[in-house]
């Protein structure tokens, strides 16, 4: 799949570390700019510098509560990314479906020999 | 026979050179371990819906190899494969993999990933969890892309049955 390699792709906003640990801090709701920091154990303008590109992509946004900005999760802007693994995943699935019979059929035999004994 | 309803994997991406697929089963470890490493058995499944197994090839050592292939409905042999780091029967097997069609230019090192596969029983069921640890990201992604190839061809080949049962 062709991607274009600019910042203003949800791919390359969650190619990042610590853009990535940002958001899963924010998958457990909206959390002001300190929370981060802390979490993070980085400097507050490396944090501001993450969360920028990641609210250019649209994957974070922001709002005023009185004196702090709270950032919190969008989810639609990392659909492309979730998209992209589900075919992967999908895979997978047909794979362990068919596994599944031959577990089935596995545990048949194997109560069958224990009942012959 | 009763037919364990079905469930998706859940595969998600922990860092950029990884990949986690995880999915439960409704039997017990020592047979699903059994059904992943007996070639008889693999054959039956590994294929998925994508094409014919043609090689099936496990030698459960240390250092021993493994080669699974198939044909695809339009005749493309599709072919992978690996060797045996670390065996512990029915809870662990660490191998490398390797997709024999990697385009001309990539060195087998670049795309050969390590694949550990954990079995863990709770109350007859086990879960399987197979990390995929790729050694860049762009090994990585082409491996996730692989799956959207497939996906394409599940979508074109439901599309040639509905455009058969319209003629």
């Amino acid at each position: 799949m062709a991607r274009a390699a600019t910042t203003a792709d949800a791919f390359n906003a969650v190619a990042e570390p610590r853009r990535r640990q940002i958001l899963d801090v924010l998958v457990g709701g909206e959390r002001p700019v300190n929370d981060l920091v802390r979490e993070l154990g980085l400097a507050q303008p490396q944090v501001s510098k993450h969360l920028r590109v990641l609210r250019e992509v649209g994957a974070v946004d922001v709002r005023e509560d009185g004196r702090q900005r709270l950032y919190r999760l969008n989810g639609r802007a990392l659909k492309p990314i979730h998209d992209w693994v589900k075919d992967y995943e999908r895979t997978w699935s047909e794979r362990f479906d068919r596994l599944d019979v031959v577990l089935e059929q596995l545990k048949e035999e194997e109560e069958g020999d224990a009942g012959d004994k | 026979m009763q037919v364990t309803s079905s469930q998706t994997a859940t595969v998600t991406l922990p860092t950029d050179e990884q990949i986690l697929i995880t999915r439960q089963f409704d039997a017990p470890k020592h047979l699903v371990f059994k059904a992943w490493t007996t070639p008889e058995l693999v054959r039956r499944w590994w294929t998925a819906k994508r094409g014919e197994a043609t090689v099936m090839e496990i030698d459960l050592r240390v250092g021993g190899r493994w080669r699974y292939a198939m044909v695809t409905p339009d005749g493309v042999e599709v072919a992978f494969r690996g060797e045996y780091r670390e065996i512990v029967p029915n809870e662990r097997l660490v191998s490398t993999e390797f997709f024999e069609g990697v385009p001309e230019g990539v060195s087998e090192e670049d795309a050969t990933t390590v694949n550990t596969a954990t079995f863990s029983e709770e109350d007859g069921r086990t879960t399987v969890t197979i990390l995929v640890q790729a050694p860049n990201k762009e090994t990585r992604d082409a491996i996730v892309d692989s799956g959207m190839e497939a996906g394409l061809q599940d979508a074109l080949d439901l599309l040639e049955e509905v455009a058969i049962s319209l003629a």
